[in-house]
């Protein structure tokens, strides 16, 4: 399971590397949501209202939509899809490999815009390097969960809507997560608690990919 | 257990409420060439489906390679078939050696085979370009490199002759000749030609998701 | 013939149950001291959040679960966990709505960022979404593999999300809308009230998911006609003239 896990993995990154979708595409669209996020407070609180964590998380979020609609892409084409079932690859391996690839990519994404929330949003730099680490776990789960809502969403024509309506409340509990550990970290309370719900929901949605992503990869 | 690498007796495959296969029946002995024949929406393409446990079985009984379609699991017959689809089509972004390279990895092949496979279709000298900028007829080409490298024993090929000119239709069937003599089974669709130059092929006439006649 | 005489029992039952407790709970029991006749709706909503989130989602998930599991899928199990996930959403829709006229006089707002009430709208998006998810396939297998492990996924989901709305609500500034009235002393009539509530709400979930479930086999013997029809044509396609 791992050697198919490293082998998808370094396919879906290979591929992103050559096509830079995540470079010219998604970094440039978070971004600029982030700039709209400031707009939509208002000129009296975008810079200092402490909503940076939750307005970071919430592009996150749709990030995560976009990037987890491109790797399923990746694999879509009818033709392709073919050729790749005839590889027989173990199910939960590719479900871990393409959940490494995400989660690298969320990472990426995730460190330019924390940059971006730093500067526009005026978040504090000390905190924000301190709440990295929660952060990065919050992606890793937000990465394992749009993988597995990805293969629910399907290859079909109703998937970009269906993804999201899917995938969102489960996002729910991650944002929430995400925000509150981030908020900490930038001195509105000292609460490290929250990092162990970012935690749980990685482990099950791990557990959940792996044990299921046969059933749905199977129709 | 069986004489016949493929047999099937009434199969049934149904695709959202639609029967794309209305009970075929069918046998494939060892070492030969079979030949799908028929109108559009005959079910062709499914019945290749099937044989490769690309879709799976609604009613109806069979078995492929020794696995039963209606009990075991699909995963273990593909990897013991070769596929290559009408629109095969690879990743798009990686270039012909690398695609060749994941398919040998995700098989546990060794990547000695690739080189040899890229010579025998013509693409040695096309191996480092992307999959995106070769020609149908070069795409076809390497989807016959992925199955050489896999070395099935029964080979499913859906429309292969199109998009081939004279040159690589030829080259068809001089592949498949080899592959029959070396002890497999292929088993195409096509709706016209078929090299003149093959020696015995069994032809079945498919209309309306069933088998009409055989020769 | 005793099933068939509780089958035709059960929707004469939970309408006397429902109609005792409106009964009940509108004319017998007394106002309360705090609340006045707002604390009617106890004898309402308990009850629909009950069936909603534990009697429904629950067999639902069990449905899933089951169905998943090699050894016992069938078509029976599937439809049982789309009946239950229908019934699920009026449920949901019900106590959201009960509990939004409980909270607008007494918090002076139609919605409050309450750990329970945003949980249970969250819950209530995952049954939407399975619905729309069931609606988006039309291949019956693929239909049934895919919407049972997101039965799952919301199942698992639900105590993640309620401890995080739970810790997000108490561990910011302490629940202040929250501290009066949440527990209320029950005796007497008012005991007996709420049991018997309990009782027909969970018996009006049976009675509904048992229609349901009887629509959706008539449909799918329709299905099967419909089937059956178009095999015979599809195999008429050979016979030419």
């Amino acid at each position: 399971m791992i050697r198919v896990a490293l082998l998808v993995a370094a396919k879906d990154l290979r591929v992103e590397l050559r096509s830079r979708v995540l470079l010219w595409q998604v970094v440039p669209f978070g971004a600029m949501a982030l700039l709209l996020s400031g707009l939509a407070l208002g000129p009296a609180r975008a810079g200092h209202s402490g909503a940076a964590p939750g307005l970071f998380f919430l592009v996150m979020l749709f990030v995560t939509l976009l990037t987890v609609a491109r790797s399923r892409a990746i694999d879509a084409r009818a033709g392709t899809r073919d050729s790749i079932a005839t590889l027989g690859l173990d199910p939960g391996g590719v479900f871990l490999g393409k959940t490494v690839a995400l989660t690298v990519e969320l990472w990426v994404t995730g460190a330019l815009l924390l940059a971006g929330t730093v500067v526009v949003l005026h978040a504090n730099l000390a905190g924000t390097l301190a709440a990295s680490g929660n952060v990065a776990v919050t992606l890793a789960a937000l990465a394992a969960a749009g993988v597995l809502h990805g293969a629910l969403s399907g290859p079909g024509d109703g998937s970009a809507t269906l993804l999201p309506l899917l995938s969102l409340p489960a996002f729910a509990p991650l944002l929430i997560a995400g925000e509150r550990a981030y908020s900490a970290a930038l001195g509105h309370g000292a609460l490290w608690a929250w990092g162990t719900i970012s935690l749980v929901a990685l482990v099950a949605y791990l557990a959940l990919g792996i044990l299921l992503y046969g059933v749905l990869d199977e129709s | 257990m069986s004489e016949f690498v493929a047999s099937l007796n009434d199969a049934l495959v149904v695709r959202s409420g639609f029967p794309l296969l209305s009970g075929v029946t069918l046998e494939v002995a060892p070492a030969t060439l079979t030949l799908l024949t028929g109108p559009n929406g005959a079910g062709k393409t499914t019945l290749l489906q099937l044989l490769g446990g690309l879709v799976g079985l609604s009613g109806g009984s069979g078995q492929v390679c020794g696995v039963d379609l209606a009990r075991d699991d699909r995963r273990a017959l593909r990897r013991r078939v070769g596929w290559l689809g009408h629109d095969s089509s690879f990743y798009d972004d990686l270039s012909v050696r690398e695609n060749l390279t994941f398919a040998a990895k995700a098989l546990g092949r060794p990547l000695e085979d690739l080189a040899p496979a890229l010579e025998r279709v013509g693409l040695r000298d096309r191996s480092e370009v992307l999959a995106r900028r070769l020609s149908a007829g070069q795409r076809r080409r390497l989807g016959l490199a992925w199955l050489l490298m896999r070395r099935p024993e029964l080979w499913l090929l859906d429309e292969p002759y199109a998009a081939l000119d004279e040159d690589g239709r030829r080259f068809l069937d001089g592949l498949f000749a080899d592959v029959v003599a070396a002890g497999a089974s292929i088993v195409v669709s096509a709706h016209d030609h078929l090299g003149a130059t093959l020696g015995a092929v069994n032809t079945v006439h498919l209309v309306g998701g069933r088998v009409e006649s055989r020769s | 013939m005793t099933k068939t005489l509780l089958a035709r029992l059960l929707g004469p039952l939970t309408l006397a149950l429902l109609a005792l407790t409106f009964g009940l709970g509108l004319w017998v029991t007394p106002p309360d001291q705090v609340q006045g006749n707002l604390v009617r709706l106890v004898y309402v909503h308990p009850a629909l959040a009950w069936v909603a989130l534990y009697v429904s989602f629950g067999t639902a998930t069990i449905a899933s679960v089951l169905y998943l599991w090699r050894r016992t899928r069938s078509a029976t199990l599937d439809r049982i966990g789309a009946c239950a996930m229908e019934v699920s959403v009026v449920f949901i829709a019900l106590t959201l709505i009960t509990g939004s006229l409980w909270g607008r006089p007494t918090w002076g707002v139609w919605w409050a960022w309450d750990a329970r009430l945003t949980s249970t709208a969250i819950l209530g998006v995952f049954a939407l979404a399975y619905l729309a998810l069931r609606r988006a396939l039309d291949d019956d297998e693929t239909r049934a593999r895919r919407s049972a492990v997101f039965a799952i996924i919301a199942a698992i989901n639900v105590p993640i999300i309620h401890f995080s709305v739970l810790w997000w609500k108490t561990l910011h500034q302490g629940a202040t809308v929250f501290t009066a009235n949440r527990t209320l002393l029950i005796h007497g009539s008012q005991a007996w009230t709420l049991l018997v509530s309990f009782v027909a709400f969970t018996l009006s979930f049976v009675w509904l998911l048992r229609a349901r479930y009887r629509l959706e086999v008539t449909r799918d013997q329709s299905r099967q006609r419909d089937f059956n029809e178009a095999l015979a044509q599809r195999r008429r396609e050979g016979a030419r003239p």
